[in-house]
């Protein structure tokens, strides 16, 4: 399988620390990879590092075969990566809509796929010209993913989206992800809930320290206790 | 597919109108102080005009915090150069404004104006590019750098134009008052109100009735996600910046003729006003930065004639009294 994203020997520095200290990883095209790892092993680091918002000191990255580590966010942006990060960052003086117009950059939006997201979230639909702080946790995460697949995208960087929200929403952004998969869409995601991790990874990335400590089938290290113990310090079985 | 979110429906938001009826309150608390309605109606009146043109002069400054997080303390260098370049474009056409025709007085004032603001903006075209990009995100470094910038534009004015202060002629038809029985509004100020006003609702109109608009709004809230959206900030930090440097232009101009002169540190107490504008209002805030002007224009008239000894300090009690209400000033935008 063709990879669609390719770090070599990425580093990161942020101030005098030294946060990614030679990362190598590829995500194939039309596949989810998970990202894992303990809180500060440097993954949303990695994630900012791809969109340019930290600037890599060194190594490389490829989207499409195409070196990005030197441009600036709007133009990889531009390339057809969408974003969705940790806090969400939705604009909260804009109107649900107005979010959506903003993130459908090179036009008005698109009325099928503006369907095809009120079929996943049909709050959207409902607080169309509320103000977007004044949405719920899990209502701002929906806005956030749908900013990022309101217009096709090559790659889409998610950070985190199940943090903090009820476990019946969690479940439901599951299903939204896989229908997003379903459509061809390649994925590197961040995430610490390692049931959502195992419901949508084909393969996974485990980091430590700045640096991937293994990769391979998600598949295969939901079933390997052992492993998750190992790299993890828990297993994904006691969080089911 | 999944339905999300059937969750509670959402409370309708509040609108915040407090602030908005700030200055209605304070107008209507003066009525007994001052004890004349016809005194009240002319400070009054004479507050909105005021209030209006140092909103003209914030209201760049306020988009430029907010947006581009930026301490600019060189505004007032556009305001002085406005006034400098309608004042001497209008000199030479001193009898066109002795006319006592308002088209005529309008039609050498109008291009006088527009080119102070072109003067301006193109001026703030080069302080963005040369002073302020080698500094975003530096904060004490942006106050030094515009802070020199201003001297050094203060400076020129001396240096060019002498300390004196030159005449600006108010033109023949917007001298003198409207009378309202025993009430006298000057003509000046009724005009400075309306432009004020025109301002304010051009600026409404183009932050919410437009892209470019969302993307200001947008980018005063939170910059870097406008950028993973795939915009090029930087380029509209530029055109923020002019067009708030146009509008200290078309402020100083204002001011000028209101003042009927101008001279080279004309904008020092215009800035400390300003300042604390923008910083009650909300760094970023139109709304706030249109109702703070006001209210510092009201408290400078109904304070100068009530209690002229507090005139000096009585906008820093103001600025005091409204951040102990609210600490990040009347209308929030930003974090900062």
């Amino acid at each position: 399988m063709t990879d669609l994203l390719k770090l070599s020997g990425v580093h990161t520095h942020i101030g005098r620390y030294h946060i990614l200290q030679g990362i190598d990883l590829a995500v194939a095209q039309g596949q989810t990879t998970m990202l894992l790892g303990r809180n500060g092993a440097g993954k949303t680091t990695t994630l900012r590092t791809i969109m340019g918002l930290w600037q890599a000191s060194s190594g490389e990255i490829r989207l499409a075969g195409e070196r990005i580590e030197s441009r600036a966010t709007p133009d990889i942006a531009r390339l057809g990566v969408g974003y969705v990060p940790e806090s969400m960052a939705v604009f909260s003086d804009l109107t649900v809509k107005e979010n959506l117009v903003l993130a459908a950059r090179d036009g008005p939006l698109d009325d099928t796929q503006l369907d095809w997201i009120f079929g996943f979230f049909p709050a959207l639909r409902r607080f169309w010209l509320s103000r977007a702080g004044s949405l719920s946790g899990g209502q701002k995460q929906m806005l956030s993913i749908a900013r990022a697949i309101i217009e096709p995208r090559k790659l889409l960087l998610i950070d985190e989206p199940t943090k903090g929200l009820a476990p019946a929403i969690v479940m439901a952004l599951i299903e939204c992800l896989k229908e997003i998969k379903r459509k061809g869409a390649t994925i590197l995601m961040v995430e610490q809930n390692f049931f959502a991790a195992r419901e949508l990874g084909d393969d996974v990335l485990v980091m430590d320290n700045g640096t991937i400590v293994h990769r391979g089938e998600m598949a295969a290290l939901a079933a390997d206790v052992p492993l998750q113990e190992r790299l993890l310090g828990l297993s994904l079985e006691t969080h089911q | 597919m999944t339905e999300l979110a059937a969750t509670d429906p959402l409370p309708k938001p509040k609108r915040d109108i407090a602030p908005i009826l700030l200055p209605i309150a304070v107008a209507l608390v003066m009525i007994p102080l001052i004890g004349s309605p016809s005194t009240w109606l002319t400070l009054t009146a004479a507050s909105l005009a005021m209030g209006m043109m140092i909103f003209i002069m914030a209201s760049g400054l306020t988009l430029v915090f907010g947006l581009m997080d930026v301490l600019n303390f060189g505004h007032g260098a556009f305001i002085a150069v406005g006034a400098y370049v309608a004042t001497l474009v209008l000199a030479p056409f001193a009898t066109s404004l002795q006319v006592d025709s308002l088209w005529m007085n309008l039609a050498v004032l109008a291009p006088a104006a527009l080119l102070s603001m072109a003067v301006s903006g193109a001026l703030g075209l080069i302080v963005e590019r040369v002073l302020i990009l080698p500094v975003y995100g530096q904060h004490l470094k942006q106050i030094l750098m515009t802070t020199g910038g201003l001297i050094v534009a203060e400076q020129t004015l001396y240096a060019v134009w002498g300390p004196q202060i030159i005449p600006t002629p108010l033109p023949t038809s917007l001298r003198g008052s409207f009378i309202l029985g025993d009430v006298a509004i000057a003509k000046y100020r009724v005009l400075a109100t309306l432009i004020g006003l025109a301002v304010f609702i051009a600026i409404q109109l183009v932050l919410n009735r437009t892209k470019l608009g969302l993307l200001i709004r947008a980018g005063v809230e939170n910059r870097e996600m406008v950028e993973a959206l795939g915009y090029r900030i930087r380029r509209l930090f530029l055109g923020v910046f002019m067009t708030g440097s146009a509008l200290a232009g078309l402020g100083g101009v204002m001011w000028a003729l209101y003042r009927e002169q101008v001279h080279a540190s004309m904008s020092d107490d215009l800035t400390v006003l300003i300042f604390i504008v923008v910083i009650i209002g909300g760094l970023g805030s139109i709304g706030g930065c249109f109702i703070g002007a006001i209210l510092v224009a009201m408290i400078a008239n109904y304070g100068g004639f009530l209690v002229p000894k507090l005139a000096l300090v009585s906008n820093i009690l103001l600025m005091v009294a409204i951040l102990m209400w609210r600490p990040r000033g009347l209308y929030a935008v930003t974090s900062r």
